[in-house]
């Protein structure tokens, strides 16, 4: 017995151990999904606390009934309760086990339901402020982000000011890939021919760690990009200076982005193509006749 | 001329295709090796013929699970080999450094561990241990069909065959183990590696659809006499259960490979980004498959845990009722679930939201099979054995992988989870707990049934704590990691994410599960030098409740000589309580002949895959054809089965009793 004791402090102080450097180390990183910047993000973190709450209703009983029966039942315990064999059915209690975890699963699914309509991705997000709009398109292996009111565009970063809420549009010229800013929002999917929507705001200032989560090629572990959030008059400050100071996003400088091939730098460009987000996606409804030529496969 | 007409023959295959990089060229040679050595041997031990009559040409289901076991744990190895890389690699290519891979070659390596863990370990060690007690259970003396059983088998090995040759000869999809379209197609995946996978799949997955098949029939139509549905062991419902979803779900399986298959083979527009393609359809199609093929590997193993709690508990089962319910329960949900895999598809809210709702409904029947499973070890008698251990890790991980699950499956939540590092922890969780462990447990469980020992049970618990350790060091991280926005696939990630610690600890993780399974090969082993030692050998260990523990080690080819009373649950437990003693004379078996034809239909379909892969048309026809008249000449055998005479089975009877201890 001492020497099950025994063995039983040696494991406790391992796993206390191990919490607490685990502990240490996590206070001091970031941990995009539980520091929401954003509404969005916010509403998702807190549905997630309630969700994992009403799991432990169940979870927490089966832990403490799996350690009481086997603890008081196993063979060598002297004070072991008694035998018996035959004992194997209670309409009661099978009874309980059905209904509880029901119980419990109606309550979360209509949670489920009214989360799953708050959180349309697809719904506009209410604020004073106008809504901003940005045209994302997934590339072999880079992210294009298009403001067609601000006639700007730029790779692998963009910025977006602070409490306003941004309409994203999505496709993809390239495979499938998803769309990712944790501290933001959930993901959506970008697909060619297709096109996704996503609205999400920041309510702090700083920069967002955002990526692709679907696998796309060689290239996929650079698909990932910053969303700067910064307060409304920088924003416009930005805006008017890549329009100024950045080279046009020509057809022609289009269909050399759109080849497979890794930029890890921020790039800006002005004046992108009329209409260049619509003509992306048209390219793959009639993949022959159209003035990109055959680029649809 | 001659040269180009060679080249022609050969399709798309050249020299140029057999690897460079050292990394491949190891794992190519330990391919090429294996067969080479086991011929050297056979050959030294003039082993051909006994191979050939004994294992090649059976239609013993025994046999053929004990072969799709050792099929399944032989890929175990190489998909832990390509765990060790993938883990290495992301604990390595942090900021500057890139690791030791390439980005094609590590998605190529995670696509082949997702492809061959599921199809050619999870699934072979369910045939090989449904072939192995299902028949002895039902108190059958053969499955009802022995020789699709057998091609069912030897098509699982061809598919692993040509899985296992993409390494040696071209190259492996580095699309993800489900490849999705457009991806999976010819303009982004130009090289053969899609193609072996999807011929690979195919040829396997038919093979499933036989076993399926078979064992529906099996257990529906050759129960024992007396052996009413509602008095069968818990372990062979739960088959019925997975059997029923393979012959609903393999279907699919089959179409949706071939249909991408005709994407890139003949230019066709299924799943292409344009000409009217869908890559959605393809994406609800594969899932439509793939979530029932999650409860088609879990539901044997809950069975095989009910058998196990139900005797190290020395109890009968608890909620017996509940439990068969549970089962069909879950089986129907299975089919309007997949749609959970892409909440992130931008449906609408109501369609995620039913198809989220109907995920959590699962939860029910599995929570009730829980604490049926708990109040079956409650006022139990505990042998606290292996087995049981297996079965409380079990419960733990799987209930924490379980409420990772309820979590995806509300669909703001999944939005935040979808193909990051936390659903690869949550789905790990679910198949290693609940598919590994079961059939860990099963295999200590029933091994002496059929070796007639014992497995060493010190070593068996190093081997569980080693494993348990490292299962959690590997996995628990990558919860934390997809809440710091980590995702799946990734060869490289900047420093300054602050990932690479967690990364560490979880290839230290995968160090402790190498010594879980160094332990066990060690266990095998001084079990089988200690096997005739005092306390190891026995014919029923664990004092069993259900058929087959009343017959002898080995268990004769027909199992049951007499065919047992069955009148109550447990019928084992039954006979030995009565204490029956059966003196009914024998009688004449039937028993299916040994045939060399299962094994050539599988050879034809191998032949079909590989030249399909590399576009040697002649040779498509020459596998076509093999199978085909294999597939004939079955047909026209009038004779299919031998009759041993009552006296035959008499003189085998008391050989077996002499030699059973």
């Amino acid at each position: 017995m001492s020497k099950t004791k025994k063995r039983l402090g040696i494991v406790s102080f391992l796993v206390f151990a191990v919490l607490i450097t685990a502990g240490v180390y996590l206070s001091h990183v970031n941990i995009p999904v539980l520091q929401p910047r954003g509404p969005i993000a916010d509403k998702e973190f807190k549905l997630l606390v309630l969700i994992v709450s009403s799991m432990l209703i169940v979870a927490v009983p089966v832990f403490l009934l799996l350690a009481y029966v086997v603890w008081r039942y196993r063979e060598d315990n002297p004070k072991r309760g008694k035998y018996e064999p035959d004992w194997e059915h209670s309409r009661w209690l099978e009874g309980l086990w059905w209904a509880i975890p029901a119980i419990l699963i109606t309550i979360v699914s209509v949670i489920t339901w009214n989360a799953s309509y708050a959180l349309n991705p697809y719904l506009p997000l209410k604020s004073s402020n106008k809504a901003i709009t940005i045209q994302v398109v997934s590339l072999n292996w880079k992210w294009l982000f298009i403001y067609p009111n601000q006639k700007i565009a730029t790779i692998n970063y963009f910025e977006l000011p602070v409490n306003t809420p941004i309409h994203f549009y999505l496709t993809s010229d390239a495979p499938m890939n998803s769309f990712w800013l944790p501290q933001l929002s959930g993901q959506i999917f970008t697909m060619a021919g297709m096109q996704t929507q996503l609205y999400l705001a920041a309510d702090s200032m700083g920069t967002y760690y955002g990526s692709s989560a679907n696998i796309s090629g060689v290239g996929f572990a650079n698909m990932h990009f910053n969303a700067i959030s910064v307060s409304s008059t920088s924003f416009k400050a930005w805006a008017l200076s890549v329009k100024d100071k950045s080279p046009n996003l020509s057809m022609n400088e289009y269909m050399m982005l759109r080849q497979p091939s890794s930029i890890v730098k921020n790039v800006n460009y002005s004046y992108p193509v009329n209409c260049l987000f619509n003509t992306i996606i048209n390219s793959y409804m009639m993949p022959v006749a159209n003035g990109m030529g055959k680029v649809g496969v | 001329m001659l040269l180009s007409l060679f080249a022609n023959l050969l399709g798309k295959l050249s020299l140029k295709q057999l690897p460079h990089d050292p990394v491949t060229a190891v794992g190519a040679s330990m391919i090429v090796a294996v067969p080479i050595l086991l011929a050297i041997l056979l050959t030294v031990t003039k082993r051909w013929k006994w191979l050939y009559r004994e294992w090649l040409t059976t239609q013993d289901h025994k046999k053929i699970g004990i072969m799709y076991i050792i099929v399944a744990v032989a890929m175990g190895l190489r998909g832990l080999a390509d765990v060790v890389l993938v883990r290495a690699q992301q604990a390595l290519a942090s900021g500057n450094s890139h690791g030791i891979l390439n980005a094609s070659h590590f998605q190529q390596i995670v696509s082949a561990h997702g492809t061959i863990m599921i199809f050619f370990v999870a699934m072979g060690l369910m045939f090989g241990i449904i072939n192995l007690i299902v028949p002895l259970q039902i108190g059958s003396r053969d499955v009802a069909f022995p020789f699709l059983n057998a091609t069912g088998f030897w098509l699982f090995f061809a598919g692993m065959a040509l899985i296992n040759v993409s390494l040696v000869i071209g190259d492996f999809a580095a699309t993800g183990w489900l490849a999705y379209p457009p991806l999976s197609e010819l303009a982004y995946s130009p090289t053969v590696g899609v193609d072996y996978w999807i011929w690979s799949l195919e040829i396997a997955g038919i093979g499933s659809l036989m076993a399926g098949v078979n064992f529906i029939a099996t257990i529906l139509k050759k129960r024992v006499k007396g052996m009413k549905l509602m008095l069968m062991p818990l372990f062979s419902w739960s088959v019925l259960g997975s059997m029923f979803l393979v012959v609903f779900a393999f279907p699919i399986l089959t179409v949706t490979l071939t249909l991408l298959a005709f994407d890139r083979t003949f230019g066709m527009h299924f799943f292409t980004s344009s000409y009217g393609g869908n890559m959605m359809m393809y994406v609800n199609l594969i899932w439509a498959w793939g979530h029932p093929e999650v409860y088609i590997l879990v539901l044997p193993a809950f069975g095989a845990y009910s058998e196990v709690v139900s005797a190290f508990a020395r109890k009968r089962l608890f909620g017996y009722t509940s439990m068969v319910w549970a089962i069909w329960a879950i089986v129907v949900l299975s089919f309007i679930v997949w749609l959970h895999h892409f909440f992130t598809m931008g449906a609408s809210p109501d369609v995620n939201a039913f198809f989220g709702i109907m995920t959590m409904i699962i939860a029910v029947p599995t929570g009730v099979k829980l604490f049926n499973w708990l109040f079956t070890l409650y006022k139990g008698k505990l042998n606290l054995k292996t087995p049981l251990y297996w079965f409380i890790a079990f419960v733990v991980v799987f209930t924490i992988g379980g409420m990772a699950g309820v979590l995806m499956a509300v669909p703001p939540l999944d939005f935040q989870f979808h193909n990051s590092l936390f659903l690869v922890a949550h789905f790990h969780m679910m198949i290693v707990s609940g598919v590994l462990f079961g059939y860990f447990a099963a295999i200590t469980y029933w091994f002496p049934k059929f070796f007639g020992f014992k497995l060493n049970e010190r070593l068996g618990r190093y081997a569980f704590w080693n494993w348990l350790i490292g299962f959690l060091l590997a996995f628990v991280p990558l919860y934390i990691l997809g809440f710091m926005g980590a995702t799946r696939r990734l060869d490289h990630y900047s420093a300054s994410l602050g990932w690479q610690p967690l990364f560490i600890v979880a290839a230290i993780g995968v160090v402790f599960i190498i010594a879980g399974v160094v332990f066990q090969f060690l266990q095998l082993v001084v079990s089988i030098w200690q096997r005739n030692n005092e306390g190891m050998s026995h014919k029923d260990p664990w004092d069993g409740r259900t058929l087959e523990w009343s017959l002898p080690t080995p268990v004769p080819i027909y199992n049951f000589a007499r065919l047992p009373i069955v009148s109550t649950r447990d019928a084992f437990m039954a006979i030995k309580k009565a204490k029956l003693i059966d003196n009914r004379p024998y009688e004449p078996i039937e028993i299916p002949k040994n045939t060399p034809l299962s094994i050539l239909i599988a050879l034809g379909a191998f032949l079909f895959g590989f030249a399909f892969v590399w576009h040697i048309w002649w040779l498509v026809v020459v596998g076509f054809i093999t199978t085909v008249l294999s597939i004939i000449v079955r047909s026209m055998d009038e004779h299919p089965t031998r009759l041993l005479s009552a006296k035959q089975v008499e003189k085998m009877e008391q050989s077996y009793k002499e030699a059973a201890v």
